[in-house]
């Protein structure tokens, strides 16, 4: 604000002086030039010639000046009537006020005057009216100082304005992010929707608001079923220990109690590493392996691994493959991903006097999807949502050995691929599709790294 | 979970602590800083017949595995002074062609790539169970032996020829689909050590997850009916809590 001020006072400054310098020298140019005139005529042939000059010049109306005195200074010629006594006596360059008649009478204006002394007592005055030169230099100044007051006042007045507006909006996210701080994650910034900057800020913060609060509460549904999924293999670990040294038995009732505590140590470790595994897929701190995938061979892969297993609960695993879907990506993630979509199948597809699985790899265009299909009872369409998520076992399941973590690392791979998963109706039977854009086509998809 | 891997009770059931005296005893070099895990590998090693080493940094494990031959190198990721990948690419760049298994808390497939790539032979996630441990180590010990020039293996009467593909037990052709192929050809390979569930994906399917149920196991009883059902003397044996074990002394 004040360097604004200061350079437009600066500007308007430099223009006043430039323009008083300009005028000054053009009035001293006139006023020379008169005098070398007259200086010619004097010259040419003494005082006769200068008054004849004189005379004739004083004809002419305009700003210009003259008087020709004797020694006694009585007027001879000229357009001024007479110089006061001071005035008199000077040589040279002088300022001074003399009377001119006018509409409203007489008025005062200043002139500017050089006095020159002649041989024989003779005095020549040769000057201009500056009045109008003054009256001028007044308005520019006084144009220079109401500019300037004008200009500081609209400037500091706009200033406060937009500051204050900009500072209320500031001062809303300020207030948001305080009670954000407080605990209450529910809070969003306030939007204007005008689209500007600002509103822009307003809304990525906003968006970043609401995946902090969507990893919020994943975390604290993570931490509620660690403490009951994990608490409950962990509190029967440290009770069959107990019951062991208690009991006094042989050394065959200790190394039974010794593999079985083993046993759930090792599915504890498993459920661990499939949170983990999940956490870092979360973070994006895994899966940057890039191979060319071949969605045939992938496929082919894990119905050959799960055959077996299927055939035991009388089930039919099939591929359905068309040639020639390929795709980027880390293969082992995506094969654990399919191998659980399979596993889960097998588990929870069949209908316990058989099933059908089958296994398809399809190319849609903008992306590989890989669709895993059973003919059992499927997933009611309320609870589909929820089977993506950690540790959630639908109630019928709970009883079947697994760790709820199987579908929910099949989402996390997925959305690390910019991607989805979606539950289907298989009519009968339950259709799992997991969709993975093709590199190209999920560039401006923020989740993607 | 796992209680459904242990599958058939007919069969020589043999325990996990003697799976170890099977092999020649090895010279292993642990190095490893936390003292509480090395005094828990060396005594179970010990146990298992062989005869560890301790190195409790990076210097130092580089320095005994440069002066002394072991058969296999225990090597933690993470070590003082020298870490574990940088102790093993030096060796490799010196010349010293140890197996080494790596001992990570890392266990994505990244961190496994990068650690077989700066010269590591096995990847082992912790937390681990030692049998595992002791199985993949004993895989490597006897990897270190040239293998390219066996065609052909042979554990009592069962034969498997790697150029022809064919398999024959007691003179009886055994047809084999190529993955039991390559399933029996892993084990027969490691005959009368222990080879684990993980390791026969990682090896015979190239998958390097843990699988959530028995696959694996259902396709060693499809191996078994193949080659064991119709002879006398069972060849496939389940390690209890371990893995699987292809031996003529089965009982």
């Amino acid at each position: 604000m004040a360097l604004f001020g200061s350079a437009s006072a600066g500007a308007i400054g430099y223009i006043y002086y430039q323009t008083n310098v300009l005028l000054a020298r053009q009035l001293e140019q006139t006023i020379e030039a008169e005098i070398r005139g007259l200086a010619e005529q004097y010259n040419a042939g003494g005082i006769s010639n200068l008054t004849k000059a004189v005379s004739n010049r004083s004809l002419t109306p305009g700003n210009s000046l003259y008087l020709v005195t004797d020694k006694d200074g009585r007027r001879i010629t000229g357009n001024l009537a007479s110089i006061s006594k001071d005035l008199w006596n000077t040589v040279g360059r002088v300022e001074f006020a003399y009377k001119r008649p006018s509409q409203k009478g007489v008025e005062s204006r200043l002139a500017l005057a050089s006095i020159f002394r002649l041989p024989g007592g003779f005095r020549l005055i040769v000057g201009r009216d500056i009045e109008d030169r003054r009256i001028f230099e007044r308005i520019v100044r006084r144009a220079f100082f109401i500019g300037l007051g004008f200009m500081a006042l609209v400037g500091l007045g706009g200033g406060w304005l937009v500051s204050r507006g900009l500072l209320a909006r500031i001062d809303a996210v300020t207030a948001t992010s305080r009670t954000i701080m407080e605990g209450d994650l529910s809070e969003r910034v306030p939007l204007n929707g005008s689209g500007d900057e600002l509103d822009r800020l307003s809304r990525n913060l906003n968006a970043m608001l609401d995946r902090i609060e969507q990893l919020m509460e994943g975390m604290r549904e993570v931490s509620d079923n660690i403490a009951h999924d994990l608490k409950t293999p962990l509190t029967r670990l440290r009770n069959r220990a107990e019951a062991a040294l208690r009991e006094r038995g042989n050394a065959k009732s200790y190394q039974d109690a010794l593999e079985q505590t083993i046993q759930e140590a090792d599915g504890l470790i498993k459920t661990f590493n499939a949170l983990l595994s999940i956490a870092r897929l979360e973070a994006g701190t895994a899966g940057n392996a890039m191979n060319e995938i071949d969605a045939n061979v992938l496929v082919q892969d894990f119905v050959e691994l799960y055959e077996p297993t299927a055939e035991e609960k009388k089930m039919t695993l099939t591929a359905k493959v068309a040639n020639g879907v390929h795709f980027t990506g880390d293969r082992q993630l995506i094969g654990q991903a399919l191998a659980n979509l399979i596993d889960n199948a097998i588990k929870y597809g069949g209908t316990g006097k058989g099933g059908e699985v089958e296994v398809t790899a399809a190319d849609t265009g903008r992306a590989v999807e890989l669709i895993v299909a059973d003919s059992g009872q499927g997933i009611p369409e309320e609870d589909r949502d929820r089977v993506l998520k950690r540790f959630v076992r639908l109630e019928e399941s709970r009883s079947r050995p697994g760790s709820g973590l199987g579908l929910s690392l099949v989402a996390a791979v997925a959305r690390l691929y910019g991607g989805s998963v979606r539950v289907e109706d298989n009519e009968p039977g339950l259709r799992m599709v997991l969709s993975l854009p093709h590199k190209s086509n999920h560039n401006g998809d923020t989740r993607t790294r | 979970m796992t209680l459904e891997a242990q599958i058939p009770t007919d069969l020589t059931v043999q325990d996990m602590s003697t799976s170890g005296l099977n092999s020649e005893p090895m010279r292993v070099l642990i190095i490893e800083d936390d003292s509480e895990t090395a005094a828990f590998l060396t005594k179970a090693l010990k146990e298992a017949g062989h005869v560890p080493d301790h190195a409790a940094d990076g210097e130092a494990g580089l320095a005994l595995a440069e002066s002394q031959v072991h058969d296999v190198l225990i090597v933690d990721r993470m070590l003082p002074k020298l870490d574990g990948l940088s102790v093993i690419s030096q060796l490799r760049e010196k010349g010293v062609q140890t197996p080494a298994l790596i001992l990570s808390a890392l266990g994505e497939v990244d961190d496994r790539v990068k650690g077989l790539r700066a010269g590591g032979d096995d990847y082992l996630t912790k937390p681990y169970s030692f049998s595992e441990l002791l199985a993949r180590i004993e895989a490597l010990a006897r990897r270190s032996a040239p293998e390219e020039a066996v065609t052909k293996y042979k554990v009592d009467d069962l034969e498997l020829d790697r150029l022809t593909h064919k398999v024959v037990r007691s003179g009886q052709p055994i047809l084999l689909q190529p993955r039991e192929f390559r399933l029996l050809e892993y084990l027969m390979k490691h005959a009368g050590q222990v080879v684990t569930r993980t390791m026969l994906l990682e090896h015979v399917w190239d998958y390097h997850f843990d699988p959530q149920t028995n696959v694996i196991d259902v396709h060693i009883s499809r191996l078994r009916a193949k080659i064991d059902k119709e002879f006398d003397k069972p060849l496939l044996h389940t390690v209890r809590g371990v893995g699987y074990s292809i031996r003529a002394d089965g009982a």
